[in-house]
C-alpha cells in the first residue's frame, strides 16, 4: 500500500488539530423556488467512511455539488479543515483537498488513460508550472501504482473514451485517488458495474478509508453491506436518519420514503 | 490488485519524445528547398510565397488556439492588422522630414500628428509594438471573457464583432488611419531600401526562418504538459476545474500566443505586400484565416502551413481569372472540408498513411524501425 503510505506522509505535514474534517452547516440550495437542499447539515471526521442514501431526487448529488463549489448555497456554510470554503472558486476548493467523482463518468475521453491519471496526480496545479519539463518520479510511481490497482495497466495508452463503462468508473476513481485529496466524494461509483466489479470497488474503497475520508453515494444495498459504514439517509433535501446499515435497513421511516420503487432493494 | 507489489510499469505517452532520424532529414530537405526559392522562382512568385509564409505564422497560432485549445476565434484579422499597422506607421513616419505629416493626413487637413502615432517614430517601439500591442490586447480581452466562462459560439461571435468594429474604426477614422486605402507607399525600413531584390530575398529568408522557428517552438509547446492540459481543457473544461486546475490562464496564454503570431504575420505581410488596409483585417479575411487552418487540419502545424499555401495559391489563381467567384469557391471548399474531411489535409495524409501502401512508404521514411 505504497500509495496510501505516501498520502499519509503528506497529510502528516499538516497535523490535524481536531478530528473534524468537513462540516456542512444548515445548507439550503434553492433552484428557482425548488429547495434541492433544505437546511441540510452533515459532519465528517478524518479518516472515516460515510454512505449517503436517499430516493431519487433527494439532493445527494446537489450536496456534492455544493461542497465542491459547482452549485452555490443559497444559505448555510461549508467548513473544511476549519475554514469556510462556501464561496471559494472550484479549483481552489479542490486544491485544499476535496475531489469528487461524478455520477456520469467524468474522464477526459480524448486523452490516454495514463495522461488522465498524470493530470490528476500533478501536485503543482498552477498554470505556469506546466511549462517546466519533467515529471516528478514520485508522481510517476504513484500513477503506475494506481494503474495496477484499478486494473488498467495494460490499457494505459488507450484513449479513455474507448474504455468500457465500468472501466471508466474505475479510471475516474483512480483519478480522484491520484489527487491525494483528503476528502473523496464518490457519487454512485458502482453504476453500470456487475456484482464482481461492485465487490472489487467496495474492497478498494475500504482500503482508501483511513488515509482519506470518503463519502459514498449509492443505492445498491449489497454494495452498502460490503462497505459496512455509517449511513446517512436524506429525503427531499433534508436529513432523515443516521445509523448502521442494519439499523437503517430495519428503520420504518426509511422504508416509507423508499416504499414503492426501491422497496426490493432496501429489504435485500 | 495487491498494491504492495510495486512493478515497473512503462508509462506510454507520458513524455512524447521528438522522433528524430529520417523525418528530421526530410523536414530539413523541405526547408533547404524553400531557402533556395529566390533562385528557383520568379520575383513575383517569391513575393507571393513570402506573403503566404507570413500568413502561415498566423495559421500555426490558430492550431494552438482552435485545434488544441478548442477556442474558435473569428477575429484574428484584428491582431494581424495591429501588427501590420504598427510597422506601417513607422515606415510612413521614417520617410518624412522632421515636422512633416504623412500625405493622407495633409490631404484630410490634419495639422499635427495624432498622439498615438508619435511613439512609432522609433523603430524599436514599432517592432515591439508588432507583438506587444496584439499580445496585450488579446491577453486583456480573453482574460475578461474566459474568466466569465464565456466560450464556444459566443466567444466566436464576440471576436467576429471585434473584427467588424476594428475594420469600421479604421475606415471611419480616415484622417489618422488612411481610411479605406490604408497605409502604403513605403520606402525604407531601418535604413534598408525596400523593393530591391536583396531586400526581397532578405525579408523572404527572415519569414522562412520565423516559420521554422515558430513551428519548432509550437511543436515543443504542444508536446509539453501545458499542451496536454490545453487539450484536456478543450475536451472537458469542467473536469479539469474539478481536478484543481483553473482553465482560464491556460486559454488566455494560448489566445495571446495566437495573437502575437498574428501580429508578426501582419507585419511581415505588410512588408512583403507594401500595403496594409482594412480590407485585410475585417470579418471576411478573419474567416478566411480559419478556413486555411480547417483545410490544412486544425491540429497539425504542418497541415496549417500547407493549408495556408494551398488556399492562398488557389485564391491567387481563381481571383485573377474570375474575381467574383473567389468567395463562392472558398465557401464551397469550407463546406466540403467540414463535411468530408474534418481532419483537413493532415487528416487525409494520416488516413493515407494507414493504407498498406501508405504504411510501406511510412516505414521507408521513418526508417523501417516499426
Ligand atoms: N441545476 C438544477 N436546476 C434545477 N433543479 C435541479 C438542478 N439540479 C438538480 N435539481 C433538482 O434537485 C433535486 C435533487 O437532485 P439531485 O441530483 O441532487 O438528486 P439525487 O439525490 O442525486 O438523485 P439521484 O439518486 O437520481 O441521483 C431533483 O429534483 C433535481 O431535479
Ligand atoms: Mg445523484
Amino acid at each position: 500500500m505504497n500509495a496510501m503510505a505516501a498520502t499519509a506522509h503528506h497529510i502528516g505535514t499538516t497535523a490535524p488539530a481536531s478530528p473534524l474534517l468537513l462540516a456542512v452547516d444548515g445548507v439550503t440550495v434553492d433552484f428557482d423556488g425548488f429547495k434541492a437542499l433544505n437546511g441540510f447539515s452533515l459532519t465528517l471526521d478524518r479518516g472515516t467512511l460515510r454512505v449517503l442514501i436517499g430516493p431519487n431526487g433527494a439532493g445527494k448529488s446537489t450536496l456534492c455539488d455544493t461542497i465542491i463549489g459547482r452549485v452555490r448555497a443559497t444559505s448555510g456554510r461549508v467548513i473544511f479543515k476549519d475554514q469556510d470554503i462556501t464561496h471559494l472558486p472550484e479549483h481552489e476548493i479542490v486544491r485544499r483537498g476535496i475531489c469528487r467523482k461524478f455520477q456520469t463518468p467524468g474522464v477526459l475521453p480524448g486523452l490516454s488513460v495514463v495522461d488522465n491519471l498524470m493530470i490528476a496526480a500533478r501536485r503543482d496545479r498552477r498554470w505556469w508550472s506546466t511549462f517546466r519539463h519533467g515529471v516528478a518520479a514520485e508522481e510517476k510511481a504513484r500513477v503506475a501504482e494506481i494503474l495496477e490497482t484499478i486494473g488498467l495497466a495494460d490499457r494505459a495508452a488507450a484513449p479513455a473514451g474507448q474504455l468500457a463503462h465500468g472501466e471508466k468508473q474505475w479510471l475516474e476513481i483512480g483519478m480522484v485517488v491520484a489527487t491525494r485529496a483528503d476528502l473523496l466524494l464518490l457519487d454512485e461509483p458502482t453504476a453500470g458495474m456487475g456484482p464482481a466489479e461492485t465487490s472489487q470497488t467496495a474492497a478498494l474503497i475500504r482500503r482508501l478509508v483511513g488515509q482519506h475520508t470518503v463519502l459514498v453515494i449509492d443505492h445498491d444495498m449489497s454494495f452498502l453491506e460490503q462497505l459496512d459504514a455509517r449511513v446517512t439517509v436524506m429525503h427531499q433535501g433534508q436529513f432523515l436518519k443516521e445509523g448502521s446499515v442494519a439499523a437503517i435497513r430495519a428503520d420504518a421511516d426509511v422504508a416509507a420514503v423508499y416504499l414503492g420503487r426501491t422497496k426490493g432493494d432496501t429489504h435485500g | 490488485m495487491d498494491m504492495s507489489m510495486r512493478k515497473e510499469t512503462p508509462l506510454p505517452g507520458l513524455l512524447p519524445g521528438v522522433a528524430l532520424g529520417r523525418p528530421l532529414a526530410l523536414s530539413l530537405a523541405v526547408v533547404a528547398l524553400a531557402a533556395l526559392a529566390p533562385w528557383l522562382v520568379s520575383a513575383y512568385e517569391l513575393n507571393l510565397l513570402a506573403r503566404f509564409l507570413a500568413m502561415a505564422l498566423l495559421a500555426m497560432g490558430l492550431v494552438l488556439v482552435w485545434g488544441q485549445g478548442g477556442v474558435l476565434s473569428l477575429g484574428q484579422g484584428v491582431f494581424f492588422g495591429l501588427g501590420g499597422y504598427a510597422i506601417a506607421m513607422h515606415m510612413k513616419l521614417a520617410a518624412l522630414a522632421d515636422g512633416d505629416l504623412p500625405d493622407f493626413m495633409v490631404w484630410s487637413g490634419l495639422d499635427a500628428l495624432p498622439w498615438w502615432w508619435v511613439p512609432f517614430k522609433s523603430p524599436l517601439v514599432a517592432i515591439l509594438g508588432v507583438v506587444l500591442v496584439p499580445g496585450a490586447l488579446a491577453a486583456l480581452f480573453s482574460w475578461a471573457v474566459f474568466r466569465r466562462r464565456v466560450g464556444g459560439v459566443y466567444f466566436a461571435l464576440i471576436t467576429q464583432a471585434l473584427a467588424l468594429a476594428f475594420a469600421t474604426l479604421l475606415i471611419s477614422q480616415q484622417p489618422s488611419t488612411g481610411g479605406f486605402n490604408g497605409l502604403t507607399d513605403f520606402q525604407t525600413l531601418m535604413g534598408v531600401e525596400l523593393g530591391t531584390p536583396a531586400a526581397a530575398h532578405g525579408l523572404y529568408w527572415l519569414t522562412l526562418a520565423l516559420v521554422v522557428g515558430v513551428f519548432v517552438a509550437l511543436r515543443a509547446l504542444m508536446a509539453s504538459r501545458y499542451g496536454l492540459l490545453l487539450r484536456a481543457i478543450r475536451d472537458g473544461e469542467n473536469r479539469i476545474r474539478f481536478l484543481g486546475y483553473d482553465p482560464t490562464p491556460f486559454k488566455v496564454v494560448a489566445f495571446t500566443i495566437g495573437a502575437v503570431l498574428a501580429g508578426l504575420a501582419g507585419a511581415l505581410f505588410t512588408l512583403h505586400a507594401g500595403v496594409v488596409s482594412p480590407a485585410l483585417v475585417g470579418v471576411v479575411p478573419s474567416i478566411e484565416m480559419v478556413i486555411w487552418v480547417a483545410v490544412g487540419g486544425r491540429n497539425s502545424l504542418a497541415g496549417a502551413v500547407a493549408g495556408t499555401l494551398a488556399v492562398n495559391l488557389a485564391k491567387d489563381g481563381v481571383s485573377s481569372a474570375f474575381p467574383d467567384l473567389w468567395l463562392y469557391a472558398l465557401g464551397l471548399v469550407f463546406v466540403l472540408v467540414v463535411t468530408l474531411l474534418p481532419g483537413g489535409l493532415a487528416g487525409l495524409v494520416a488516413d493515407a498513411g494507414a493504407t498498406p501502401w501508405g504504411k510501406r512508404l511510412k516505414s521507408f521514411i521513418v526508417g523501417g524501425s516499426k
